[in-house]
């Protein structure tokens, strides 16, 4: 780094903490001239202007709405592609006290949808990200960080001070533990997720008497079927319009819009392709033998802070253990005996990864076949050949996805179901090639 | 003969040639009336492209753990499901549930 570099990156460093400085001395502002304000008023004058366009709303019920709003708290878990665009409209709408749990932090990869953190705070815990911007929306709010893991031991002492819990995380492992968390303390939980351009919303423990998560799946899918937004991608505005409408479903469980007899089990299904739809699914109401929330309940509050309640073995994990020690080489080896050797003997790369992203990157020279064209093709080398015409199964073949998991399945599939004598696995994949022997290549 | 709409949500059209939406005329043998198990073994005898995905839809059987079918916009426990019988215009939905956030 220059000396310019450097006291460039301190200008900016100074400028942003003058710009939290001025934020805050204004906020303080505000809020004294609220606090000035004739005594008998619920609200600060500056609360009645800014809440007005909601207030003269009909289904907010106007100030009376307001105050329950102002009165109300809000628990959003998981600051990220829901998160996001969720908080702000909670802060927005005036809801008093907002909490968020979140552990991870701000990656660049996060940013096409995660809107609420910025390229600055790449790095830093996105609980306290959000509550940065939160303060600034709005002072009147109160926000609360916990940047922490939600999990059996804390879970009950965060929950138990908030009036509705918003489920945005990634994991059906997390969906389940918030649920029955839910269920024990008897708190609505306004639950969503989304993948690639589609996303589903619904409302758990509707006033103790709706469905909960484990009503709608109690059986946890199989880990080799859930996808993350990491695995399979989202579309920003796709996650974003989804978190949005959770604040609606949020608002409307705070301001009593949904009663005992008008609220119905659904299921809303967002798609953003090919046309845009949103369609409500009439769901199932609570299951009598739901152990959470049904007459015979197993899952207590007892048994999920003891861990007698496994949420990790419940749902389970991937096994991509199906290579021995010496099927598999690091990439250093990689680099050193084949990618950069003089000696240049012969071998075939082959990269696993779905077509969409070898595009975007690969090493030269070779080939694309994924792991689910291996599973399909008949077991026949001709057919591997037609795609590697200087295939046979003497060569040397050596496999890359890109962490390094399904290059396993996929050279346990070559060497068994096409018989392949010699294929090796690079172990963690493309990325830890680029990690720690060429970080010029383009990662994504 | 039954003429239904089945369509494949949540990403689930992968199985079925990436096609989300299919209109569909469904005839068994010896069938006068055709329930909604009947369908699901006409869909994997029929739509699904490869032996390798019949196991992203089905578990044991029945369909596989994290995916809802809905009959008419409505779970199919609701509805009786694979026993709801079939009848002209039905939409039957299967969609994968979402875990991404």
């Amino acid at each position: 780094m220059t000396e310019t570099e450097r006291s460039n990156e301190s200008l900016l460093e100074e400028i942003e903490n003058l710009r939290v400085e001025n934020a805050k001395l204004k906020n303080d502002l505000c809020l004294e001239r609220s606090l000035n304000n004739a005594s008998d008023l619920p609200m600060s004058l500056d609360e009645f202007k800014r809440y007005g366009r909601q207030m003269i709303v009909d289904e907010t019920e106007g100030l009376m709405g307001q105050l329950k709003l102002k009165n109300a708290s809000v628990l959003v878990i998981g600051a990220g592609g829901l998160g996001c665009p969720s908080l702000p409209y909670l802060a927005g709408a005036g809801i008093g006290k907002i909490g968020i749990v979140d552990n991870d932090t701000v990656d660049t990869s996060n940013l096409h949808r995660q809107v609420l953190h910025d390229t600055i705070k790449v790095g830093m815990l996105k609980s306290e990200s959000a509550k940065q911007v939160l303060n600034k929306l709005n002072p009147h709010v109160s926000v609360t960080s916990y940047p922490v893991r939600l999990s059996n031991e804390n879970a009950f002492d965060i929950f138990k001070d908030y009036d509705v819990i918003l489920d945005c995380t990634d994991t059906p492992m997390a969906r389940y533990l918030i649920s029955d968390v839910a269920v024990n303390l008897g708190k609505p939980v306004v639950s969503a997720s989304a993948l690639r351009t589609e996303g589903q919303l619904s409302i758990f423990n509707f006033d103790n008497v709706g469905p909960c998560y484990r009503c709608f799946y109690p059986t946890p899918p199989a880990p080799t079927s859930v996808s993350s937004c990491q695995e399979g991608g989202v579309l920003g505005p796709c996650v974003g319009l989804v978190g949005v409408a959770m604040v609606v479903e949020a608002l409307k469980l705070l301001l009593g819009v949904y009663t005992r007899e008008n609220f119905k089990p659904f299921l809303l299904q967002y798609s953003g392709f090919p046309d845009q739809t949103l369609r409500k699914f009439k769901m199932r109401g609570r299951r009598v033998d739901c152990p959470a929330c049904g007459t015979g309940r197993t899952v207590t509050r007892e048994s999920i802070e003891s861990g007698k309640i496994n949420y990790q073995s419940f749902c389970g994990s991937r096994n991509y253990s199906v290579l021995t020690e010496d099927e598999r080489i690091d990439v250093h080896k990689f680099e050193r005996d084949y990618w950069n050797s003089s000696k240049t003997k012969p071998y075939v790369l082959l990269d696993v990864r779905p077509s969409l992203h070898y595009s975007i990157s690969h090493l030269p020279n070779s080939h694309n076949i994924t792991v689910n064209e291996l599973r399909d093709l008949p077991a026949d080398l001709n057919n591997l050949q037609s795609k590697i015409p200087h295939l046979s199964a003497d060569s040397e073949v050596l496999v890359l996805c890109r962490y390094g998991n399904d290059s396993q399945l996929a050279t346990r599939l070559l060497k068994d179901k096409f018989n392949l004598k010699d294929v090796k696995d690079v172990k963690g994949g493309f990325f830890k090639y680029i990690d720690e022997i060429n970080p010029s290549l383009p990662k994504y | 003969m039954v003429r239904v709409i089945i369509e494949f949500l949540g990403g689930l059209d992968v199985i079925v040639k990436k096609q989300r939406q299919y209109k569909v005329d469904v005839q068994l043998d010896g069938k006068d009336e055709i329930n909604v198990g009947d369908l699901i073994q006409w869909i994997v005898d029929n739509l699904i492209e490869h032996e390798g995905d019949v196991n992203v839809f089905l578990e044991n059987d029945s369909i596989r753990p994290g995916i809802l079918t809905l009959i008419n916009d409505t779970d199919w426990e609701l509805e009786g499901e694979k026993e709801y019988v079939l009848e002209d215009g039905d939409v039957v939905s299967f969609t994968s549930t979402l875990h991404g956030g």
